[in-house]
């Protein structure tokens, strides 16, 4: 052990010393009415070797602590009372640049979006070497072999390659390996590592908390974990901190927390949060196997687009076939790039296959054009990933859910609203929201107009576009419950887009598996979790988080 | 055209049913809580702004109530006085109160750089729209007559216009207009574009929406703002502009008292009483910087 800080097996007496105290912190923001409080009375310790994750919903002041840890808080943010020690020194106090001693040195960071967080302008090897610069760790060519050697060790092919190109030549994974490089570099004593897999898939997810594992067991450097994912926490943590609203509702070693949780709030998480362990048991109505009433068939779908200016063709989708019974769930999943979302899209109408053939309700949506593909759109309708994105900011709620309607056969204005208050009813939201802009509502809101206006036509199919990932835990499960409500109750199927294997297998009947435009692996939700027909199809299940410790208890 | 007109028009019509469409209690009630919010961070800049742009335009429309001195006729004896109790400004070289002609100037001045705005908005946000939702071989074609109208020097192009159409205050102004068409219809068309690849105006398609609806209900009232910013930051550069046509003898022949043409009448005479020059120009800077300041707060709100 070369580094600065002499960090040895955890022992008896080096546990009194922890890495990371926090005590009583609070943190405000400025805003128009002044300071408003964020983080209330949050104390933790961290370990020499430990992993604690900080979890929380957003909004509930997880990565302000963070922040507020390294220095780094927001320019209107104001840490208003309590201590950090680092090491047993309080550094609060710090000035920006006595904190420039520590960062990278003893305290590091892994940021949450990969993309973002690499200049696009540098190569590769420059931002890796960076922080040895401005750490003075030896000489020019002392540092190009140690920033190869650094991207060897997180597991990247062909250092010598990457550490001249651009972060535009690397994929997400990559990124996010570079910037574990650049906060492992000094062998720090803490990392902070805030949602570092959050923006990317399942299987590089699981790759990602591997590396971030092995390199703390190797390096004996403590890991504060900010993380919305309690499968993630559970997985990965010796210790677990749940905040909400700033404040902490409980916290304690791993297996207590998640075996015995003491406050409400845990308790609602771990029963909302979606794992493997939940199956469609619910479902009364069996499964008529063979029936021929289908609502949407789907034979040999291609589809290729243009790439260049030459006549290359991508071909995103490469003969996918699948069926759908009426009134069932049949859910498509993949990671990013599989496909997914351009079937989804072929299926809803937005754009024409290169070749196969679409039944939804009977019609061969392929062929409409024009006047036919406007009234089919009456039969199907799409629910986008982003309620931000997808509802008119300029409309109010009533505006949003009424406009459908004007779309098609007239109504008389006081039917138009009757039909929506009652389908505003239908999705649970209060009839004040009706005069409310999108702004006003919170993001599960938003997701419940999304459906109001989707449905507000009565269609026969809705096509979900990972409706449900942009959501919190809690009210992803509120929104999942309210789609099986709406099933039983209208007969609706859903076609459910989704990179979640353990949402897929809490709601769908059947799905499909898609893996580079190609269908790997299909059939009923059971049969294909149990019985994986396919390599991937495996891997996807086991990188889903929350299975490591299950075993367990 | 017709077709553009009526596209224009019910563009129009819309932007007042947005208006009109009673905002409700409680949006009213937190805007107002936002009014007070701004009490309390004012902005001595933009309050200033305000006023001279106020003061102005109370010139331009209630001239009489500023001065008793008339602003085409001079007083005999009374030339190139310097400023005093009696000529606040002075006079200029045919006895004329200064203050007198660059208060009724305002109207002239005023008026033009509203025609201009008026023209560039018009045209060139029809034209950016249409580029902008039709895409294809249309917006290729009107974007490259929008390219072959940028590549001409601004001041060439508003003067050979005016040669074309006639001297005059209005011909002036449409000069001018016709020069500010191209970053219109570029603005437009950007914001147009920007907007069509939206999820909202998308998930408009998807419940049956048929393309002009479409476009009047979304795709219009999202891209027009910063338009509408666009165009109080023009009505600044437009006043300079039309001066400067003033200055050059393109703009309203004297005795008109337009604020470019001072500039240009009092240029002979700026050894013996410069203000006849200056104070107009800083006239004209003043209005401007207000003008671009406005237009700046606009585009924060929009944010």
């Amino acid at each position: 052990m070369t580094s600065a800080i002499n960090i040895k097996p955890a022992t008896a007496d080096l546990a009194n010393l922890p890495v990371l105290e926090i005590s009583n912190l609070a943190v405000a923001y400025r805003s128009h009415e002044g300071y408003q409080r964020v983080v209330h009375e949050v104390s933790l310790l961290v370990r020499p070797g430990e992993v604690v994750a900080l979890v929380g919903e957003s909004g509930s002041g997880k990565t302000t602590t963070a922040q507020a840890v390294i220095g780094l808080l927001a320019e209107n943010g104001r840490l208003e009372s309590g201590v950090v020690r680092l090491n047993g020194t309080d550094i609060p106090s710090w000035s920006q640049k006595q904190l420039d001693t520590i960062r990278g040195r003893k305290i590091s960071l892994i940021p949450q979006d990969p993309t973002s967080s690499l200049n696009p302008v540098k190569t590769i090897g420059d931002q890796v070497a960076e922080v040895l610069q401005i750490h003075r760790q030896g000489g020019r060519a002392e540092i190009e072999a140690r920033v190869i050697e650094l991207l060897t060790r997180v597991g990247l092919s062909q250092p010598e390659l990457r550490v001249r190109q651009y972060p535009h030549e690397l994929s997400g994974g990559m990124r996010q390996r570079v910037l574990i490089a650049i906060a492992v570099a000094l062998r720090p004593a803490l990392i902070i590592a805030d949602e570092p897999t959050s923006a990317l898939d399942v299987t590089v997810q699981k790759r990602i908390l591997d590396l971030i594992d092995e390199l703390r067991r190797e390096y004996g450097t403590a890991v504060l974990l900010v993380t919305h994912d309690l499968g993630v926490a559970a997985d990965r943590a010796n210790h677990i901190v749940v905040l909400k609203g700033g404040r902490i509702q409980e916290q304690g070693p791993t297996a207590d927390v998640l075996a015995s949780p003491r406050s409400e709030y845990t308790r609602k998480l771990l029963a909302d949060a979606p794992s493997l362990g939940k199956t469609r048991a619910a479902r009364a109505r069996p499964l008529r196997i063979g029936g021929g009433d289908n609502a949407i068939v789907v034979e040999n779908l291609v589809q290729d687009f243009p790439v260049g200016t030459r006549r290359d063709v991508f071909r995103a989708v490469d003969g996918v076939s699948f069926t759908v019974q009426r009134g069932t769930t049949h859910a498509i999943v993949g990671e990013s790039g599989s496909g997914k979302t351009t079937t989804a899209r072929s299926i809803v109408g937005f754009q024409k296959p290169t070749s196969g053939r679409i039944l939804v309700d009977g019609i061969d949506v392929t062929t409409l054009r024009g006047e036919s593909l406007r009234r089919f759109r009456k039969t199907v309708q799409l629910v986008y990933q982003n309620p931000f994105a997808s509802l008119d900011p300029r409309q109010t709620v009533f505006q949003i859910v009424e406009e459908p309607l004007l779309n098609f056969d007239p109504l008389p204005r006081e039917d138009r609203a009757r039909k929506v208050h009652a389908i505003l009813d239908r999705v649970g939201l209060p009839q004040s929201a009706l005069a409310r802009k999108p702004h006003a509502l919170s993001g599960g809101q938003r997701q419940r107009v999304a459906i109001a206006r989707a449905l507000v036509l009565d269609p026969k199919v809705l096509v979900l576009d990972e409706a449900v990932s942009a959501l919190d835990v809690t009210v992803q499960a509120q929104i999942l419950a309210l789609l099986d409500e709406l099933q039983q109750a209208l007969g609706l199927t859903y076609l459910f887009i989704s990179h979640d294997l353990a949402v897929v297998r809490q709601i769908s009947d059947t799905v499909s598996v898609l893996h580079n435009g190609r269908q790997v692996d299909s059939g009923h939700v059971e049969d294909v979790f149990l019985r994986p027909g396919s390599a991937y199809t495996r891997e996807l299940i086991s990188a889903i988080p929350g299975q490591l410790n299950a075993n367990q208890h | 055209m017709t077709g553009l007109n009526t596209i224009g028009r019910s563009l129009l019509r819309d932007d007042a049913d947005l208006l009109e469409s009673a905002s409700p209690k409680s949006e009213r009630a937190s805007s107002a809580a936002k009014w007070l919010n701004a009490g309390r961070y004012i902005q001595p800049g933009l309050v200033l702004a305000w006023f001279v742009m106020a003061v102005v335009v109370l010139w331009a429309l209630f001239p009489q109530w500023f001065t008793s001195y008339s602003a085409t006729v001079g007083v005999a004896r009374q030339q190139l006085r310097p400023p005093s109790a009696e000529h606040w400004l002075g006079t200029d070289a045919l006895g004329r109160d200064l203050l007198a002609r660059i208060i009724y100037g305002a109207g002239n001045s005023l008026s033009g750089a509203l025609v201009a705005v008026g023209v560039g908005l018009l045209v060139g946000t029809i034209l950016g729209i249409v580029a902008g939702s039709a895409r294809g071989r249309i917006d290729g074609a009107i974007m490259r007559g929008v390219d072959v109208l940028l590549s001409i020097p601004q001041l060439l192009l508003s003067l050979s216009i005016v040669i074309l159409l006639g001297f005059g205050t209005v011909n002036a102004a449409i000069a001018v207009g016709i020069t500010s068409i191209a970053s219109f219809a570029r603005l437009a068309r950007s914001e147009v574009v920007r907007v069509r690849a939206s999820d909202y105006v998308e998930a408009a398609f998807g419940s049956g929406g048929t393309f002009s609806r479409v476009l009047l209900r979304h795709i219009l009232p999202n891209s027009l703002t910063s338009v509408i910013a666009f165009a109080a930051l023009q009505l600044g550069w437009a006043i300079l502009t039309i001066s400067t046509l003033g200055f050059l003898g393109y703009g309203a022949p004297p005795p008109t008292p337009e604020w470019g043409l001072l500039i240009a009448e009092g240029r002979n005479y700026l050894a013996r009483a410069w203000w006849l020059t200056t104070v107009p120009g800083v006239v004209v800077i003043l209005v401007v910087l207000s003008a671009n300041r406005i237009s700046h707060s606009f585009g924060k709100a929009r944010t």
